[in-house]
């Protein structure tokens, strides 16, 4: 064992221990803490102080070992941010494909490093923009993608043979890749050489994000070909990014976080196993996406262990060899649900202090959120500043300089240990519920996510927990300082009129044919994705192929707990 | 003796966020009232036959993806076409002060921004909402 201590240690300092509690005893009684009880925003209790003593059993091969070195604890590659930094990725849809697309344009000559994109909400619910379900909708809280010529446009004139594209979106993700690769295809691009992410995580929709359509079990199954076509066709893309995200800005703890992200990365690895897929052939490119939360310490610790548990599970559970199998590589945003709308400016502060966290916590990507980010989807300016901000701390702050600064600290390594420890038995719940899905049947996380929803709420009202300019330093009367971004209703009409027009001119002898293809491969075995592929180059929608899915394996409806 | 209020909380329109209004009718429901969640996904429509069915005193809807425009408004509309414009609406969510004026205007009764806390919530219910009168 490779303790960082020695034994001896612990008998030298003892005296002095003592002496210095006794001192304090002293000065508690004739002066207390400003609270009775420390605790983080997860209101896992933090201690006064932490010494060897809170770190005397860690290995240090073990437990932290060298970055790049199993369990992973400090980093994934041997030189971090030293040989690369980080992927500047900011997420981005506003309208339609072309106003999105400039938006784009703008942020890559800025210096961002990968796109990302958000949709709008028909979009993520598998509706065209024409559905009377889509009313009032369009292009609201990300762009609008209802055909491959809206995906065309969408990436016109950017270097997507360079750039690294990631997609979140969840119920059709396995079309809008369809389209995606289409997309590259007709640009002459090879699709084994194009690079991105779809999120492409149904099971935190149910527990988390609520964009559903089809039923857990068949979810899976889509998301598992997905998985299939990407290990051998896409190699170099992740098919899923298992996102604990949502669950975090739904309310969860920093431990819940990470505990049912894992396990929902389980569940995946499981279906895939299931599948006949080689755990070697796919784990590697399973990525994972984590919020950081304002609470610096916490969050910090949580990365670390995520890759530690990961790493682990990995090793002894799938028994996977290769390497890179046992990576946990994330994708970090900081907290949208951390942010103010009173004092909007201070959102800067936040997001920078929750960025930092996911730098110190070693992410492999980064979004930071907008100052505006609580009111509408960020003006261009706001955007910039969110940019920036990484950029500083890039290149200004220091903080790339060395691997892992904070590793070896008797808090953090003492609260990566409480987080592991704490998660592994969340997990251990779920596995013995009968893994994941039958947890979500259950309405398990669903109801700790509420439960730990509401006991923030109730801290905040009490006072407990301060949220600066919403329960303390309130300016009264505040007039809101910052311009907010205004869709424009009548877009709505311009997208159906395009649709109209894509579906008079396409060949709909063709896409009946196709659709009926894709019907064939639910209602059977085959994998969806060539038929897929086949049927939006012939300009088939989005919904009309999420129909076909819902005909197949009918609609989840939300179960309403509160 | 006057009957206990029954609260609808309604999440209209396909926005998936949902924290807001869970903790929101736990919070009546902790008052002592009677709450009707009605899940996510809701059209106006939808919402508006189940909080005729159901009987309801108010009905709070919730937004944070844009809609809110559109969607608070049709139930409005609709609540008035089916002559059960006595049930008092209110909403919350991200909604920018120019559409408060709207949506006021219309006949929302009142709208809860980000930062409001629960026992002025529930206060609010309180002073304002009666027992429709059949």
């Amino acid at each position: 064992m490779a303790s960082i201590f020695n034994p001896k240690v612990f008998d030298d300092i003892k005296d002095s221990c003592l002496k210095w509690k006794n001192k304090l005893d002293k000065i508690l009684s004739s002066r207390p803490e400003r609270l009775d009880r420390f605790s983080t925003v997860s209101d896992q209790k933090v201690k006064r102080l932490y010494t060897p003593e809170d770190i005397k059993n860690l290995d240090f091969e073990k437990d932290i070992n060298f970055p790049g070195e199993f369990p992973f604890t400090r980093g994934v590659q041997p030189t971090m941010y030293r040989g690369r930094l980080w992927t500047m990725r900011m997420f981005a849809g506003l309208g339609t494909a072309q106003d999105t697309n400039e938006r784009f344009h703008l942020l890559v000559k800025e210096g961002q490093t990968g796109l990302s994109t958000a949709f709008d909400m028909p979009t993520l619910m598998g509706y065209d923009t024409d559905s009377p379900k889509a009313r009032g909708e369009c292009g609201k809280c990300g762009v609008a993608i209802d055909t491959l010529l809206d995906m065309e446009e969408l990436f016109h004139g950017l270097p997507i043979d360079k750039i690294t594209t990631s997609m979140t979106i969840n119920p059709p993700a396995s079309i809008i890749w369809a389209m995606y690769i289409a997309m590259a295809e007709k640009r002459g691009i090879d699709h084994k050489t194009i690079g991105g992410t779809i999120q492409n995580d149904m099971l935190k929709e149910f527990i988390a994000q609520k964009t559903f359509m089809c039923p857990p079990k068949a979810s899976v199954r889509i998301i598992t070909d997905t998985v299939e076509f990407g290990t051998k066709e896409i190699p170099r893309w992740n098919p899923i990014s298992i996102s604990g995200y949502h669950i975090r800005e739904a309310g969860s703890t920093a431990v819940q976080e990470l505990a049912f992200t894992l396990a929902d990365g389980i569940a995946y690895t499981e279906a895939a196993i299931q599948r006949g897929i080689d755990v070697d052939d796919f784990a590697p490119r399973l990525s994972y996406f984590f919020n950081s939360h304002v609470d610096f310490f916490e969050e910090i610790a949580k990365f670390r262990a995520a890759r530690r548990i990961w790493a682990n599970i990995m090793k002894n559970r799938f028994k996977a060899k290769n390497p890179r199998s046992l990576w946990l590589r994330f994708h970090t945003q900081t907290a949208g649900c951390s942010l103010t709308a009173q004092q909007p400016y201070n959102n800067i502060v936040r997001t920078t202090l929750q960025a930092l966290a996911a730098i110190l916590g070693g992410t492999q990507s980064l979004h930071t959120n907008s100052l505006d980010e609580v009111l509408s989807i960020p003006t261009e300016e706001a955007a910039m500043i969110a940019l920036r901000t990484q950029q500083i701390i890039a290149e200004e702050s220091g903080v790339t300089n060395t691997i892992d600064p904070l590793g070896g600290s008797y808090f953090i390594e003492s609260f990566t240990n409480k987080m592991e420890e704490e998660a592994l038995e969340i997990i251990h719940k779920i596995d013995d519920m009968g893994g994941m899905l039958a947890a979500i049947e259950k309405n398990y996380p669903q109801q700790a996510i509420a439960d730990s929803a509401y006991h923030f709420q109730k801290q905040l009202d009490a006072n407990q927990k301060i949220m600066v300019g919403i329960n303390k330093y309130i300016i009264d009367n505040e007039e809101i300082p910052v311009e907010v971004l205004e869709i424009d209703d009548a877009i709505e009409k311009l997208q159906i009129e395009k649709i109209n027009r894509i579906k008079t001119e396409r060949n709909n002898k063709r896409v009946k044919e196709c659709l009926e293809q894709v019907g064939d491969a639910c209602a059977g075995n085959k994998n969806v994705m060539e038929d897929l592929i086949l049927a939006v180059k012939e300009y088939t929608t989005l919904q009309e192929l999420c129909d076909v899915y819902r005909d197949a394996f009918g609609e989840y409806r939300d179960p309403g707990i509160y | 003796m006057k009957r206990k209020l029954r609260l609808m909380v309604a999440k209209p329109g396909l926005d998936g966020h949902d924290r807001g209004a869970r903790i929101i009718a736990r919070a009546y429901r902790d008052a002592g009232y009677e709450v009707v969640y009605t899940g996510l996904h809701q059209t106006p429509e939808e919402i508006v036959e189940a909080a005729i069915q159901e009987d309801v005193d108010m009905i709070g809807l919730s937004s944070l993806a844009g809609a809110h425009k559109y969607l608070f408004l049709r139930v409005i509309e609709l609540l008035k076409e089916k002559d059960a414009d006595d049930i008092v609406v209110c909403g919350g969510g991200i909604i920018p002060d120019e559409d408060i004026m709207i949506l006021k205007q219309a006949g929302v009764k009142e709208i809860f921004t980000p930062g409001t806390t629960l026992d002025e919530i529930v206060k609010w219910v309180e002073d304002n909402i009666h027992p429709r009168i059949d």
